[in-house]
């Protein structure tokens, strides 16, 4: 939090002291630019490549030039993913929906609890709790994926939604963004206050805490969205059937497809690829006030 | 604090207790159970499998296992060329925007962190058909300067794997080595320039040296991303399998033990010492770069 009060502490103070023209060389400050523009130009060029691809047909995808559009087909291209194999990418796309949105929200809640628990109240075994969300950034996928699947697999859950959601309930980061956002944003005085008035402690939670904390919770949601949305590993070790797939797991079985089994899907793939991107860039966009400050949160720890 | 007000506290923590131990705790334990077992084949082949007490056989096998330590190697080699390149780039890049007026910085902020925004799974599937001598614009392009590069060659698929993972890093790092940044007291700078230190010469002694703590931290990070190198390779091999194989990096290696070999024991030995081999060269990292500061 200290970084961003830092932030805000130090704009104005940058305005005011804007460094002595004079000081800079012109050919220096040029440098920089253009080291920028070829550095954002590297950033772009593979979205806008994956843009222009998406409107073209099988040919002009083949053999036109791929950085400029050559005939327009992004409807056709969009009907065709839509519609292969009786619409199975919008079943995809629902379930990414479905893992990502349903599992970050009680992913968020069971974080915001605990980082206000771990941030507001002194009890015996705090540091204890702290100390296992803080060793848990160090596990590896691997080592909780496939005990994960041989347990749901013991259980009946592999192949099923609840796969996917539970393990979102447990989210080590979340918990502590939520302390963090908790200690910034929740003065001690404030429950004292409530707690004189006879207010209970889940009452307090409830009408109280989790709405001081709706820009921290939105942050805490909006990256265990991105996390869950762009997850692989874990779909891909409990997830089975083709019907209970996500869209990443869905467009890495296309791209295979080729040398699998003889069908080019490239143009499938790639407008696939293109939509599966469109709700991130509009949460992003949408959210980029909290997703940013989560960002450079991140650092800290 | 009241006693019974402390109590209610930690129950708000709970859930997560709960499921940390459910997701976390007994995972990690039922997987350092499994990896002291070994399925034997009873009877004459003919009947089940039963599991048996092996000790640490599945270990000593890991650690001669030459495809294992194969991948191990090769992502830590990777690691060394490929993570120094990233955060010297998002290093200079973020002090390039730091020397411009917020505003301009703020835009080319939005602009760099775009593959970020872009899932990791879209990413490989765009760049590896960028590479593709198919469809890919990078191919044409080589022609015009007379380089007939084939990305998916042996020799080049690390750099085509490296060039994917900078340029879906190099944001996120960025951003975090400028907020960094932005914490420096800015009247450090007006002091060097009044003793006549050109721009070059603050961002080398006092920009960098302040930043060092963002340095070392998007290095760990990046460290124990690459460790668990999975995606990028396994799109990879949808394409070109001859060259990228089915043990390329050493969560490869575990996953095709269980599930195409079939051998969750082993595999789960493995994925022990991938987390060992995690957190010592999580901890030399942390050790060599804080006594560089001393």
């Amino acid at each position: 939090m200290a970084l961003i009060e830092e932030r805000t502490r130090t704009g104005p103070v940058r305005r005011i002291g804007k460094p002595d023209p004079a000081a800079r060389s012109r050919g220096g400050q040029r440098f920089l630019l253009v080291g920028l523009v070829l550095a954002a130009a590297y950033s772009l060029f593979p979205v806008w490549w994956l843009l222009v691809a998406a409107t073209k047909d099988r040919t002009a995808l083949y053999q036109s030039n791929g950085l400029w559009f050559s005939g327009w087909h992004l409807w056709s291209n969009l009907h065709q993913v839509f519609t292969y194999e009786n619409g199975i990418f919008l079943r995809w796309t629902a379930n990414s929906f479905l893992y990502a949105g349903v599992g970050s929200l009680g992913g968020t809640l069971v974080a915001l609890a605990t980082g206000y628990g771990l941030a507001r109240f002194d009890f015996p075994g705090r540091g204890l709790v702290f100390a296992c969300v803080v060793g848990s950034f160090l596990v590896p996928i691997a080592l909780l994926t496939l005990p994960l699947y041989l347990l749901f697999s013991k259980i009946g859950l592999v192949d099923t939604p609840w796969a996917m959601l539970i393990p979102c309930l447990v989210n080590p980061f979340s918990v502590y963004l939520a302390k963090v956002y908790t200690e910034a944003t929740v003065p001690y005085e404030l429950l004292e206050a409530a707690r004189i008035d006879g207010a209970g402690e889940p009452r307090i939670f409830f009408s109280i805490v989790l709405r001081m904390m709706t820009t921290g919770g939105a942050t805490v949601f909006l990256l265990a969205f991105v996390n869950t949305w762009n997850a692989f590993f874990l779909p891909l070790t409990v997830l089975r059937g083709e019907e209970n797939w996500t869209l990443n797991l869905g467009l890495y079985n296309w791209s295979g497809k080729r040398l699998e089994s003889g069908v080019d899907l490239t143009g499938l793939v790639l407008t696939g690829a293109l939509l599966s991107i469109v709700p991130m860039a509009v949460m992003m966009v949408a959210m980029r006030r909290y997703w940013r400050t989560g960002v450079t949160l991140g650092a800290l720890k | 604090m009241v006693r019974s007000q402390r109590w209610k506290g930690a129950a708000f923590t709970v859930p997560f207790q709960l499921g940390f131990v459910f997701l976390y705790l007994i995972p990690i334990g039922y997987a350092v159970y499994e990896s002291l077992y070994r399925s034997q084949s009873s009877g004459l082949g003919l009947g089940g499998t039963t599991d048996e007490f092996s000790g640490l056989a599945n270990y000593r096998q890991g650690l001669a296992d030459s495809a294992f330590l194969g991948s191990v190697f090769r992502v830590l080699l990777f690691a060394c060329v490929q993570i120094p390149v990233m955060l010297l780039v998002s290093l200079l890049l973020a002090l390039f925007l730091d020397t411009l007026a917020s505003r301009a910085a703020g835009r080319f902020r939005v602009l760099l962190l775009v593959p970020y925004m872009i899932p990791g799974v879209v990413a490989a599937i765009v760049w590896i058909n960028l590479y593709s001598p198919d469809v890919g614009p990078l191919t044409p392009l080589g022609k015009v300067f007379g380089l007939t590069w084939n990305f998916f060659a042996p020799s080049m698929v690390w750099p085509a794997i490296g060039n994917l993972l900078t340029w879906h890093g190099i944001g996120y790092n960025m951003v975090i080595i400028y907020s960094a940044l932005q914490g420096v007291p800015r009247e450090l700078f007006e002091a060097a320039r009044l003793d006549g230190a050109s721009e070059r010469r603050i961002a080398l002694s006092i920009k960098v040296p302040y930043v060092r703590g963002a340095l070392v931290l998007t290095g760990m990070l990046s460290i124990i991303q690459m460790l668990q190198l999975f995606n990028e390779p396994a799109l990879f091999r949808n394409v070109t399998p001859q060259t990228v194989s089915d043990d390329f990096t050493p969560i490869m290696v575990i996953y095709n033990q269980a599930f195409n070999a079939g051998n969750y024991h082993y595999a789960a030995a493995l994925s022990v010492l991938l987390a060992l081999i995690l957190g010592v060269a999580s901890f030399l990292f942390y050790r060599l770069t804080s006594k560089e500061a001393d």
